[in-house]
């Protein structure tokens, strides 16, 4: 999750403050931490209040704004804000934009690069996996995400040398 | 269905054998994968109705399994509140299973290497769990799982953010690897809120005995991956091993001075421990823990050689609440408790009648 001052550093200071019986949270980097003069003291536990995250607080949200409901579980996102819980697979979908900033902003990174269920009900290393990477790849660089970007980009020229490899074979 | 629970009570868990690598300071090594079915709302909009219908398909799935090898599966609401509890002291459930019993259930594999809560906050929690420091073969045996799972029912995923869970702090590999560590010589040394501390800014998160939101006790730290996306599976968990080797390293090191610079105060410390837990008449269980994991580092240094690492382990398992009850076979007050722990710790050591 990135610092919510500095968007920079990674927030490991996660700050409750009640004014005017509003809980807002406040996550912080360090630095942050330190010139708002908050006390740094060991953190014990993932802060679980996404509610103050998802959004901010101050900005709306496009889908808050629009007041837009998913149409499998009539979840809205300002229902979401207040649990902080999704209602169904759908609503990643009804919530596309909003989500993609807030799970940039809790995992540093919105892509994912772990393993598929495709890939235990197909053998590894299809062509259509292949595209997908490639897919990805545009996003990260688009996201700026050149850390995952070179992941990507290593994982895809592999695939694509042992794909050679088995036409080679063949051959 | 209670007999068959209590045949638990008769077996080690997985993560108390005291084997495995490092296990002088690493408990166990645990990895969790959260898990959605596509079509059905999650727990937050799920009708009772949907809740049974997500609860019949995995049993019957979890039945066919061969890596379950036929489970134990249990309802959480046809269980007693003690039995409900005795499954969360051993780690097979969460908190948030026993609070809300209804139409939740957990498939326990035998050994309890494996244990699968359903209808938790998400559809399917998949658990691994292994003795000492192994989050390696953890990974490699809740993978084989996972996969065969998704071969029998279709999960929720996106191509784009990976597994859709019901909380965003999981989306993606929905994967959470802890670690359980006993630090007492970088508690004693003060050195553990430094450590820990350091931890944080690395990416991942340090919780108590019983995880999310609870406290250390008995110096006993579970270290786990704070994100969930951004890397693959492999990469987040040896990202823990990488940060873990070190705090493992502060702490032998800090054994180490302590042997060397303090040691007969340190000998005092643990003979002490030992001593009142074999001879006390009645003792809590916050006081037993904290005497527990001095013995224990007793025994990890060979200080005190007739007791072994298994045994430890167990009395931090038995001296819980609902094993109490369990072992002697109805419920106790906070009291009575207390008498029967110190029962079974004189019992157990050694110690008078």
């Amino acid at each position: 999750m990135l610092c919510e001052l500095c968007k920079q550093g990674q927030a490991t200071v996660h700050l409750t403050e009640i004014v005017n019986e509003q809980m807002s949270e406040l996550h912080l980097c360090e630095t942050c931490a330190n010139q708002k003069g908050a006390q740094v003291e060991t953190h014990f536990g993932l802060a679980d209040l996404l509610s103050g995250l998802a959004g901010g607080g101050k900005v709306k949200e496009a889908e808050e704004v629009t007041g837009k409901a998913c149409p499998k579980c009539g979840m809205t996102y300002e229902d979401f804000r207040k649990v902080g819980r999704l209602g169904c697979a759908t609503c990643y979908l009804t919530f596309k934009r909003s989500l993609a900033s807030l799970l940039k902003r809790i995992h540093g990174s919105p892509v994912h690069l772990g393993k598929s269920p495709i890939g235990a009900l197909k053998p590894p290393q299809t062509k259509s996996e292949l595209s997908d990477l490639k897919r990805k790849l545009e996003r990260a660089i688009e996201e700026e995400a050149f850390e995952e970007a070179a992941q990507l980009r290593d994982q895809i020229r592999q695939m694509e040398q042992q794909e050679r490899q088995a036409r080679q074979k063949k051959a | 269905m209670a007999k068959e629970l209590d045949s638990l009570l008769k077996q080690p868990s997985e993560w108390l054998r005291g084997v495995g690598p490092v296990s002088d300071i690493v408990m166990s090594s645990r990895i969790r994968l959260a898990r959605n079915l596509d079509q059905f709302p999650f727990a937050t909009r799920a009708s009772s109705n949907s809740q049974q219908e997500v609860l019949d398909l995995f049993k019957g799935a979890l039945n066919k399994s061969v890596a379950l090898k036929s489970p134990l599966i249990f309802e959480m609401d046809a269980l007693t509140e003690v039995d409900r509890q005795f499954l969360l002291e051993r780690h097979l459930v969460s908190r948030e299973h026993i609070v809300q019993p209804h139409h939740k259930a957990v498939a326990i594999g035998s050994g309890e290497v494996i244990s699968i809560m359903i209808n938790e906050e998400d559809h399917l929690r998949i658990q691994v769990m292994q003795s000492g420091l192994n989050l390696e073969d953890a990974w490699s045996i809740v993978d084989g799982l996972d996969d065969e799972l998704a071969r029998l029912l279709p999960y929720a995923y996106s191509a784009d953010w990976g597994y859709l869970t019901c909380c965003p702090t999981n989306t993606g590999t929905g994967m959470r690897a802890s670690v359980m560590l006993h630090l007492p010589s970088l508690v004693l040394t003060k050195q553990i809120n430094k450590v820990l501390h350091t931890i944080t800014k690395l990416g991942l998160t340090a919780r108590g005995f019983y995880g999310e939101g609870t406290e250390a006790s008995g110096n006993f730290f579970q270290i786990s991956n704070q994100v969930t996306m951004g890397r693959a599976e492999a990469e987040l968990i040896e990202n823990i091993d990488q940060i873990l080797k070190q705090v493992i390293e502060h702490e032998q090191m800090a054994r180490e001075s302590l042997m060397a610079n303090n040691r007969v105060q340190l000998e005092d410390r643990i003979w002490r421990a030992f001593g009142i837990l074999k001879h006390a008449k009645t003792i809590s269980s916050s006081e037993t823990l904290d005497l527990l994991s001095a013995v224990r580092l007793g025994v990890d240094l060979g200080i005190m050689n007739g007791l072994d690492r298994k045994t430890v382990n167990e009395l931090f398992m038995v001296s819980q609440p609902a094993h109490l009850q369990k072992l002697e076979g109805k419920t106790l007050n906070t009291r009575e408790r207390d008498v029967k722990r110190a029962q079974l710790m004189r019992q157990r050591l050694g110690g008078p009648s």
